[in-house]
């Protein structure tokens, strides 16, 4: 017998509007406000076990559960594409649990819950941005205590951070750290953006609300629209986004984050453009990469 | 040539479609029934109500047949089942003073009063496999006796009254609840025993495992293991008064440990606790193992350093639904992550290559 048999309801009223009952979304949607007043402060949260393991994005389903209505449409992705097998996973739980509808286009979501990325087309204002964080400390790796960790972000101690980066200079000649990349927020707090590259750290000022869930870890972090968010570096060695030199062999852009593809075992490879909704606007648009053709034929 | 990665619904759903014939194995092979996992595979049902947090043999063997007998699989099913309930109230404290003992066993005292039972135990059986089993064949009949109705006080009881071991303040605050509230540290020791309750019996046993052999000992007796059934009551608002809603099966395990003292206290035993739904009693005595070691503070020791006295390090990896989801994720795809390290490495190597060269070519 279901629950909903048992309770005299309809079968497919299993679980409530987006799967966790009324009294969770209003403890996540006040963490989300305190984090929103807060910008880049990581507030607790009383994290709920997931249908999901922990490290599939169970911070940003319960963030994208809590935030959902019933007339927002949802756009999931992952490493920037829609059809990567979790995106398509968390797509078919918020379907299958919500009703609500989905869409693959950036301009089209009012809600978009990502991993690792942040779209290429610029979001706007009323767009919501959640991000699936896998460890929101940004001081982690340097100090493993949490609450060693609490008492530096209070005292505004992030000297360990800077010695961190200057260590990376003095070692490879630049800062080591390609994703994840730690940033100021507002003069402040220093955040964890998710493991984005750090190509994206610059989107980070953006015109929608970014609200950031961790689940395992038990925290929630936002950025409203226009914050200021300053990626850390030194005058003499400042930050720069990078990426793969190239184009995408689909679409020809020269200015999206590419994925290289390993196309033979002779050292062959291509790129492609990591947000598959932007390049297949591109491509509809006219736009050609050298290996188009190919796929056409393919 | 190159086909971009799609179909990712279609290998999910035909993927789940296998391992619903993996799941079932050989048609041939008659089905297992729940009642039967429930019956004959009581201590893998017992562990996943523990470790699940959910005290419900049949849900826990209904999980473990879809979990195809993976138990953390299982308490993962349990736990994730736990989060859509809605919490209707707290029961009250169980007695288990008044456990109706199937097993009640000490280490300190030869005889003590209540008695020693041995009850349903793999302590002294030979660990000889049995190819009757295999023949399905049944077992005779076990002996019976009236239920010795004799009270079984607990043991640290009776040494509290003289005094011999720290007494345990009593307090009716309502514990904390690690699944209703971030957990945060300090963490007391409510909450650690909350967490360590539901922690993962191999991790448990490794940290206790760990105090013994030196890294944060305590020198632990077994002042008494019992396993048997308490009643539940709750206390329902319209009448005023408790009425027992259930009864559970619970293993208790209390050590007596090496005393604290000082010149102006007097010499006292100490204890470490540990209860587990089910007959879980490695697990049981591990808990109260990690809970003595972690007292450190409360009883004045000094913190060697060791794991099992760290509660921070102690509470937070012992979740193994934690631990194997966090674990396994890194098999989903991180490429975006790691062709930016590729970049990184490749610019890096390209710029010490070049400073390589132009130091042979100075020279």
């Amino acid at each position: 017998m279901t629950q909903a048999e048992i309770r005299g309801e309809a079968p497919g009223a299993d679980y409530t509007f987006a799967y966790l009952d009324e009294q969770t979304k209003r403890m996540i949607r006040r963490a989300l406000l305190k984090a929103l007043a807060v910008p880049g402060y990581q507030v607790p949260f009383a994290s709920r076990e997931m249908p999901m393991p922990y490290g599939w994005g169970t911070g940003g389903v319960q963030v994208s559960a809590a935030v959902l209505t019933p007339e927002d449409t949802l756009k999931v992705i992952d490493q920037g594409a829609d059809d990567t097998t979790n995106a398509v996973s968390i797509r078919k739980f918020f379907q299958k649990t919500a009703g609500i509808a989905v869409t693959e286009h950036t301009g089209e979501a009012t809600v978009i819950q990502t991993r690792h990325r942040i779209p290429e087309a610029p979001l706007t204002e009323g767009q919501i941005l959640v991000y699936q964080v896998p460890i929101p400390e940004p001081l982690r790796f340097l100090e493993p205590r949490e609450t060693e960790t609490r008492r530096m972000h209070a005292l505004e101690e992030y000297g360990l951070m800077h010695v961190k980066l200057y260590e990376d200079i003095a070692r490879h000649g630049e800062i080591a750290t390609a994703y994840a990349y730690p940033v100021k927020i507002e003069g402040r707090y220093v955040m964890d953006p998710s493991p984005i590259p750090k190509f994206d750290n610059p989107k980070l000022r953006m015109a929608a609300i970014q609200l950031f869930g961790a689940g395992r870890e038990q925290r929630i972090y936002a950025l409203p629209p226009y914050t200021e968010v300053v990626s850390l570096d030194f005058e003499d060695h400042p930050f720069v986004p990078g990426k793969a030199e190239g184009a995408c062999a689909l679409c020809g852009s020269e200015t999206s984050y590419l994925d290289e593809v390993i196309v033979d075992d002779r050292g062959g490879r291509m790129f492609v453009c990591s947000d598959t909704d932007y390049c297949a606007g591109r491509r509809a648009a006219g736009y050609r990469g050298e290996m188009a053709a190919e796929e056409g034929g393919a | 040539m190159y086909v971009a990665v799609k179909g990712g619904e279609r290998a999910i759903d035909n993927a789940h479609a296998w391992l619903a014939e993996e799941r079932r194995g050989d048609a041939a092979v008659p089905e297992l029934a729940v009642a039967q996992i429930r019956e004959q595979m009581t201590l893998a049902v017992n562990r996943v109500m523990a470790e699940g947090s959910l005290y419900d043999p049949d849900l826990a063997a209904l999980a473990i047949k879809q979990a195809r007998g993976d138990l953390i699989e299982a308490i993962f099913l349990i736990r994730a089942y736990r989060t859509t309930l809605p919490r209707l109230g707290a029961s009250e404290p169980v007695e288990t003073g008044a456990m109706r003992c199937d097993r009640r066993i000490s280490a300190t005292f030869k005889d003590v009063p209540g008695g020693q039972v041995l009850g349903p135990t793999f302590d002294y059986t030979h660990r000889l496999l049995d190819f009757a089993l295999a023949a399905e064949g049944e077992v005779p009949e076990a002996a019976t006796a009236a239920p010795d109705p004799a009270p079984k006080p607990r043991i640290t009881g009776l040494l509290d009254r003289d005094g011999l071991i720290e007494t345990e303040p009593a307090s009716d605050e309502t514990p904390p609840d690690l699944t209703r509230e971030p957990l945060g540290f300090p963490a007391g020791r409510a909450l650690r025993l909350q967490a360590l309750t539901r922690s993962d019996e191999g991790f448990a046993l490794g940290m206790a495992y760990s105090t013994q052999r030196g890294y944060g000992r305590n020198h632990p007796f077994v002042g008494e293991l019992r396993l048997g059934r308490v009643g539940v009551e709750v206390e329902i608002p319209e009448l005023g008064f408790a009425v027992e809603i259930a009864e559970i099966e619970l293993t208790e395990c209390e050590t007596v440990n090496q005393f604290a003292g000082s010149k102006t206290e007097p010499p006292q035993f100490t204890r470490g606790y540990g209860l587990v739904f089910g007959q879980s009693e490695r697990k049981a005595i591990s808990m109260a193992l990690v809970d003595r070691a972690l007292r450190w503070e409360d009883l004045g020791e000094d913190f060697t350093g060791a794991p099992a006295q760290d509660a921070e390090f102690v509470i937070s990896h012992g979740d193994n639904i934690q631990a194997s989801g966090f674990l396994e994720h890194i098999k989903l795809p991180h490429y975006v992550d790691f062709q930016s390290e590729l970049e990184l490495v490749r610019r890096i190597r390209a710029e010490a290559a070049a400073s390589a060269a132009e130091r042979e070519a100075a020279e």
